[in-house]
């Protein structure tokens, strides 16, 4: 589960060059939000959840 | 004037906390003064971390830097640093913390100086440290300047402003201590966590929804790239993920992690520390974006008139010309601008102390050059045992009033915005600083002259990037000078946005070369500066003995 939750932070710094959206400003997510800004929004709720995961799995007990 | 009234009583408050932290506990030696005694709670851990991080930068560069340039600013800045930070403060700043309590460090030169058994290399890398953390103080004293001189409508002059915020901040500073700049910390940062919610809620209401201000947005030609990232390339995007690993070696966040009563209050923190980014990165971004379609605003709709001039006459233009008209189209104070023109009062002027409260937030730089001063330099070279506490305090207190005069001095003269004055130099030289902290903390065959390369390389490199910025003056948008070039390969250019190096931001080679610079050195003088086993062992074997 460590080297799953390191895997996911590497996954995430790769995600994060999303060229898929470059160009690209529809659709407005919610009527308003552009979709590479909503994309970078969600992508920073992910950042959380994988934290989570690092600080569940990879927490360095012998610190403490 | 009654927003510029609530600004200063949100001083005077600001001041008053600094001053009870003082008078409540006074400080019973340095490490109570400077670290708050090892004993922050993991509330005011985590608000005040994350504030000390929040600068002037996080809502006025962040909206600025997004009404020039879109909504490229959120994913080069924000998403990076949400996924960076964290990891940086679980995997570095959690062994910074144990190792700070069990040898009783202050300052991350201490560190150095302990890990490596050196003396004069650490003042090196001292001296380094406090030249970069004063580009941060200086948008805190523009950031300061920007936003009193807005919400008073040019009453208080840009000059002013400045003076006042930084005669303010490093008021409580001095008095408060870490304590006191904790607390004032963890204030600011729920002011200015409520106030995109709120900003964006008002300001929305005001331009009659959002909606149509971004279908008006993508209906014109010269505006819809500010709603994609096409202006920007793959590789200057790229670049920007080099950025956020400045945090971690600012001396400032180093020794705020070792404010905390114990580890596990990292575990919040790390967590919650990407939501925090997208509650003051989000507004800030979206509201600069916005601001390009409130053109109701007088204010705003001049900035836009600058911006069109600098694209129709770009080529009739001087380069005295194109640095007004850039200053004059600069975004810094456009979210206050947008929360003057669509707020009602009362509520721009709890909005505007909001803001201040981001600026503001320089106080931990400020005590982390008092800190290092008297530690790394007075106290190391015997002042303290000559002259006693009180002479280390008070040229502590001399020192920083020193650098934020220079600084003060700076922020007067130059011409570039918050985003860029932060990520060109304070940002880059951090970031190149970044290798020393790790080796440090997880390479045992890392010795001194591997940390002396890596922080000479760096000061070198902003060096130059600083000399190449003023003396070559920025061409005009879309075209760039080339400053150095193998044949026809161009290598350093020089423009509109910056410098560069193969179409990277100086920040990548920098902080590259200075980790090759720490790895080949070490290993070129591990044989003969390799330190003790028993200094190895108290860096290695934590929680093993």
């Amino acid at each position: 589960m460590r080297w799953f939750a390191f895997s996911a932070v590497a996954l995430l710094y790769v995600l994060h060059q999303d060229f898929w959206f470059w160009r690209e400003a529809r659709p407005l997510v919610f009527g308003f939000l552009p979709i590479g800004l909503f994309y970078h929004a969600a992508f920073t709720i992910a950042c959380a959840g994988v934290l989570w995961l690092l600080v569940a799995f990879a927490w360095p007990r012998h610190l403490e | 004037m009654i927003p510029a009234l609530v600004v200063f009583a949100y001083l005077a408050v600001v001041l008053y906390i600094g001053i009870f932290a003082f008078r409540r506990a006074a400080p019973t030696d340095a490490e109570d003064y400077f670290l708050a005694g090892r004993s922050l709670g993991p509330t005011v851990f985590l608000l005040s971390l994350f504030g000390t991080n929040m600068t002037a930068f996080s809502i006025l560069g962040a909206s600025g830097h997004a009404f020039a340039n879109g909504i490229v600013t959120y994913g080069l800045m924000a998403s990076s640093s949400a996924l960076v930070i964290p990891v940086c403060l679980l995997v570095i700043g959690t062994r910074l913390w144990a190792l700070g309590k069990r040898n009783r460090f202050m300052t991350p030169v201490q560190m150095f100086r302990d890990r490596w058994e050196c003396r004069h290399i650490g003042t090196v890398i001292f001296v380094v440290q406090a030249v970069l953390l004063v580009p941060y103080i200086i948008i805190a004293v523009m950031g300061g300047g920007t936003v009193l001189r807005a919400i008073t409508n040019g009453f208080i002059p840009y000059w002013l402003g400045g003076a006042i915020v930084s005669s303010v901040v490093m008021s409580y500073v001095f008095l408060g201590g870490m304590r006191g700049t904790a607390w004032v910390n963890a204030l600011q940062t729920i002011l200015f966590l409520l106030f995109g919610t709120i900003a964006v809620g008002v300001i929305g209401a005001g331009m009659g929804g959002f909606r149509e201000a971004m279908e008006a947005l993508l209906a014109s030609p010269a505006t819809a790239p500010l709603l994609t990232r096409e202006r920007v390339s793959p590789l200057y995007f790229f670049s920007y993920t080099f950025i956020p690993l400045s945090s971690i070696a600012f001396p400032h966040i180093c020794i705020f992690c070792l404010t905390a009563r114990s580890v596990t209050y990292f575990r919040r923190t790390v967590v919650l520390y990407p939501i925090c980014m997208l509650l003051i990165w989000l507004p800030s971004v979206f509201l600069g974006v916005v601001a390009n379609q409130a053109r109701v605003v007088p204010a705003i709709e001049s900035k836009l008139e600058a911006r069109r001039q600098l694209v129709t006459d770009n080529a009739s233009l001087t380069a005295a010309d194109r640095a007004r008209l850039r200053a004059a189209a600069a975004g810094d104070d456009v979210i206050v601008r947008l929360v003057e023109g669509y707020a009602p009062l009362w509520l721009a002027a709890l909005l505007g102390a909001a803001v201040m409260a981001a600026v503001m937030a320089s106080d931990s730089q400020i005590l982390a050059l008092s800190t290092m001063f008297t530690e790394d330099i007075f106290a190391f070279y015997q002042g303290t045992a000559r002259f006693g506490h009180a002479a280390q305090v008070m040229t502590g207190r001399i020192f920083v009033v020193a650098v934020t005069a220079v600084a003060y001095v700076i922020a007067m003269r130059i011409p570039q915005t918050i985003f860029d004055i932060a990520t060109q130099y304070a940002f880059a030289g951090y970031a190149a600083l970044a290798p020393l902290l790790v080796a440090a903390l997880f390479w045992k065959n890392s010795t001194r002259w591997g940390a002396l390369a890596s922080t000479l390389w760096t000061a070198a490199a902003v060096a130059c990037v600083a000399a190449i910025q003023t003396g070559i003056p920025a061409p005009p948008s879309g075209s760039e000078i080339v400053v150095w070039a193998v044949g026809d390969w161009g290598i350093v250019t020089r423009g509109a946005a910056g410098t560069f190096v193969l179409g990277l931001l100086p920040v990548v080679p920098m902080t590259l070369v200075s980790a090759l610079l720490m790895i080949a050195v070490s290993l070129a003088t591990k044989h003969f500066s390799r330190p003790s086993d028993q200094t190895l062992a108290r860096y290695f074997m934590i929680g093993h003995t």
